[in-house]
C-alpha cells in the first residue's frame, strides 16, 4: 500500500477520534443555552459549574472512590501478577488466571449485576454492607485489580530474572529480594497501573449505578442522568475541565516514566563500568 | 507481628501467602457472585425477596429449581430478537473497526520509528478521557440541529436536516468510535513485530505487493486480528451506555434489557437468566476458542 494513501488514512482516523472532543471544548465557551447554536463566547457555564453543589459533591465522592480503589487495585494486582508469573505450577493456577481476567471480558452489566446480587444476599444474611461508598469501592476495586494485573504482569515478564537470582546468590532472603530488587524495578509499572485504574474508576457508570445506594451518586452517574435527558451546556464545561486535567496528567506521567527509565539505564551502565574497572 | 513476618519469610509459606491473597479476593468477588447469579436465575421472585432454593419437606432438605425465567426467555420472541440484534450490532462494529483499524495499524507500524511513540499516545489520549463524555459529544454532532447538520445546511448541501440521531447509524458510530483503540493496539503491536524479510522474500519470488499483502501480511497478523476482534466484539455485545445515549427505539441491545429487567421490573430471576444466557452465548464459545488456541500452541511447541 502506498505512502500517500497511508498518510491520508491516518489523518482521517485522528480527525475522527478528536473531532467530538474538540467540538465539546469549543461549545463549552458558547453563551447560548441551546448547545448547538453558537451565540457568543463566554465562561458562564464554568461559573454555573462552580456553583453546582450536586456536581461538586459527586466529584468529591468520585475522587475519593477512584483514589482508594486504585490503591486497592494496585495492591491486589501486584499479588495476582506475582502469583501468576513467579510460580508457574500450583494447584488452581488456571482458575486464578481465568478469575483474574473475567472482569475484563465480562460485560459491565453482568459484573455489576452479579456483585450486587451477592451483596444483597450478604446483607440478607449478615445485615451488612449497606449499599453506598463501600459497595461501589468493592466493584471498582475488582475491575481495577484485573487491569492492574495485566499492567504489572507485562512488566514482570520483561524484567530480568537474573537480578533476583544474583541477589539470592548474595544471600538475600526471598522477602529481601522483593523489597530491595523487585519492588524498585516494578515501581514504574505500579504507578501506571495506579493511573489506569484511577481513570477507569473515575469513568465508570455501569458498575456504580448497580452498586450505589440512595445519596451516593458519582460524577459519571450525574453526567449520565443529565446526558440522558438531552443536551446540556454544563456537560461541555465539565468535559473541557476533565480533558484539560487528563491531558496534563498523561503528559506528565509519560514524562516521569521516560525519565525513570533513563535514570535506571544510567545506573545500570554505571554499575557495569564500575565492575569492569 | 514479628512472628507472622518470620513465618512469611520462609520461601514455602511466603509462596502460599502470595498465592492465597489474590485467590481469596477473586473467589469472593468474581466466582461467588456468578454462582449467586446462577442460583437466582433458577429461583422464583416472591413479593419482596427471591425464593429459597432449599426447602424443608418433612424434615429433609429438598432442592427446588425453577426454570420459569428460562422458559419465559424462550417463549417471548422479544428476547431472541434482542440477543440477535446485539450480536448483529457487535459484529458490524467489529468488522468496521477491523476495516478501518487494520490499515491504520499497518501504516503506524511502518511510519518512522521516532514518531511511533507519539502516534501511539495520540491514540491513547482519547482513551484516557471520559468515555461517557466522548459518547455525549457525538450527540452534539449528530442531532437534527446539531453541528454536522447545521454545517451541511449552511454549505447548501442539504435543505432539511438528516435524521442521524437515535438510529442504527448513530449507534454504530458511537460503538466504532469507542472500541477502535481496542482494535488498533493489539494489531499495531502485532504488525510492528512483523519480520519484513518475509515480504522481501515474497517480492524476490515475484509476488505482486497486493498478493504478498494478502498471502503473507494477513496470515502473519492473524493473532492480532483475532485478539482485536475479541476485545471489540465481547464488550460490544453487552454494551449498555452507548445504546442508551445514541441508540433509538429500533436498536435493541441485550444490556439494556438486562438493566430494565433489574431496575424497572425488579425481576431479579429474569435479569439473572438474561445474564446467564448472555454468558453462555458469548463467553463460552470464546473460552473454548482460547483453549483450542493454547492447545494448538502446545502441539506446535
Amino acid at each position: 500500500m502506498n505512502k500517500a494513501f497511508g498518510k491520508v488514512w491516518m489523518i482521517a482516523i485522528y480527525v475522527f477520534l478528536y473531532l467530538p472532543i474538540i467540538t465539546l471544548v469549543i461549545y463549552s465557551f458558547n453563551d447560548s443555552p441551546l448547545v448547538t447554536v453558537w451565540s457568543h463566547a463566554s465562561v458562564r457555564w464554568y461559573i454555573s459549574l462552580a456553583n453546582d453543589d450536586v456536581l461538586i459533591s459527586a466529584l468529591g465522592l468520585s475522587l475519593k472512590i477512584s483514589f482508594l480503589s486504585a490503591l486497592i487495585s494496585v495492591f491486589f494486582g501486584t499479588f495476582t501478577a506475582f502469583a501468576l508469573h513467579r510460580y508457574k505450577r500450583f494447584m488452581g493456577r488456571t482458575l486464578l488466571s481465568s478469575m483474574a481476567s473475567s472482569p475484563l471480558v465480562m460485560p459491565d452489566v453482568i459484573v455489576g449485576l452479579s456483585l450486587l446480587l451477592m451483596l444483597v444476599s450478604l446483607q440478607h444474611w449478615l445485615g451488612f454492607p449497606e449499599r453506598g461508598l463501600f459497595t461501589i469501592l468493592l466493584g471498582h476495586s475488582l475491575l481495577g485489580t484485573a487491569y492492574a494485573t495485566v499492567v504489572i504482569s507485562s512488566r514482570l515478564r520483561e524484567m530480568d530474572g537474573k537480578l533476583d537470582e544474583a541477589a539470592m546468590d548474595l544471600g538475600c532472603q526471598p522477602f529481601q529480594v522483593f523489597k530491595l530488587v523487585t519492588l524498585p524495578l516494578l515501581l514504574p509499572a505500579m504507578v501506571s497501573a495506579f493511573l489506569l485504574t484511577f481513570t477507569l474508576s473515575f469513568d465508570d457508570v455501569v458498575l456504580s449505578s448497580f452498586l450505589s445506594g440512595p445519596g451516593y451518586s458519582t460524577l459519571p452517574m450525574v453526567i449520565f442522568s443529565r446526558a440522558r435527558l438531552g443536551l446540556n451546556p454544563s456537560i461541555n464545561a465539565i468535559a473541557t475541565v476533565t480533558i484539560t486535567v487528563v491531558t496534563i496528567a498523561v503528559i506528565a506521567s509519560s514524562f516521569y516514566q521516560s525519565r525513570a527509565e533513563r535514570k535506571r539505564k544510567l545506573e545500570v551502565a554505571q554499575a557495569y563500568s564500575d565492575a569492569n574497572q | 507481628m514479628s512472628k507472622i513476618l518470620s513465618y512469611l519469610r520462609s520461601y514455602r509459606h511466603g509462596r502460599q501467602f502470595v498465592i492465597s491473597v489474590p485467590y481469596v479476593w477473586f473467589i469472593l468477588l468474581a466466582l461467588v457472585p456468578l454462582m449467586i447469579v446462577l442460583k437466582i436465575s433458577l429461583s422464583e421472585m416472591e413479593d419482596t425477596s427471591v425464593s429459597s432454593m432449599i426447602s424443608w419437606v418433612q424434615g429433609w432438605p429438598t432442592i427446588k429449581l425453577s426454570f420459569g425465567s428460562y422458559i419465559f426467555l424462550t417463549t417471548d420472541p422479544l428476547y431472541f430478537q434482542t440477543y440477535m440484534s446485539s450480536i448483529k450490532y457487535a459484529l458490524i462494529t467489529t468488522v468496521i473497526c477491523l476495516i478501518i483499524g487494520f490499515p491504520f495499524s499497518y501504516f503506524m507500524a511502518r511510519s518512522p520509528k521516532h514518531l511511533q511513540p507519539m502516534l501511539l499516545m495520540l491514540i491513547m489520549l482519547p482513551f484516557w478521557t471520559s468515555f461517557l463524555l466522548r459518547i455525549y459529544a457525538w450527540k452534539t454532532l449528530l442531532v437534527n440541529n446539531g453541528v454536522i447538520n447545521n454545517m451541511l445546511i449552511a454549505l447548501g448541501i442539504i435543505q432539511d436536516p438528516l435524521p442521524m440521531m437515535n438510529t442504527p447509524f448513530s449507534l454504530v458510530i458511537g460503538m466504532v468510535y469507542s472500541y477502535l483503540p481496542f482494535m488498533i493496539l493489539p494489531l499495531y503491536s502485532n504488525l510492528s513485530k512483523l519480520d519484513l524479510r518475509f515480504l522481501e522474500a515474497a517480492a524476490d519470488l515475484g509476488t505482486s505487493p497486493f498478493k504478498a499483502f494478502w498471502l503473507v501480511t494477513i496470515p502473519l497478523s492473524k493473532a492480532g486480528i483475532i485478539a482485536g476482534s475479541m476485545l471489540v466484539f465481547i464488550p460490544a455485545v453487552g454494551e449498555y451506555v452507548i445504546p442508551e445515549l445514541l441508540g433509538g427505539p429500533d436498536t435493541l441491545m441485550i444490556g439494556r434489557v438486562l438493566w430494565d429487567e433489574f431496575f424497572s421490573n425488579n425481576d431479579w430471576p429474569m435479569a439473572s437468566a438474561v445474564a446467564v444466557v448472555m454468558i453462555l452465548l458469548i463467553l463460552l464459545p470464546m473460552a473454548l476458542f482460547n483453549k483450542y488456541q493454547s492447545d494448538q500452541a502446545e502441539v506446535k511447541a
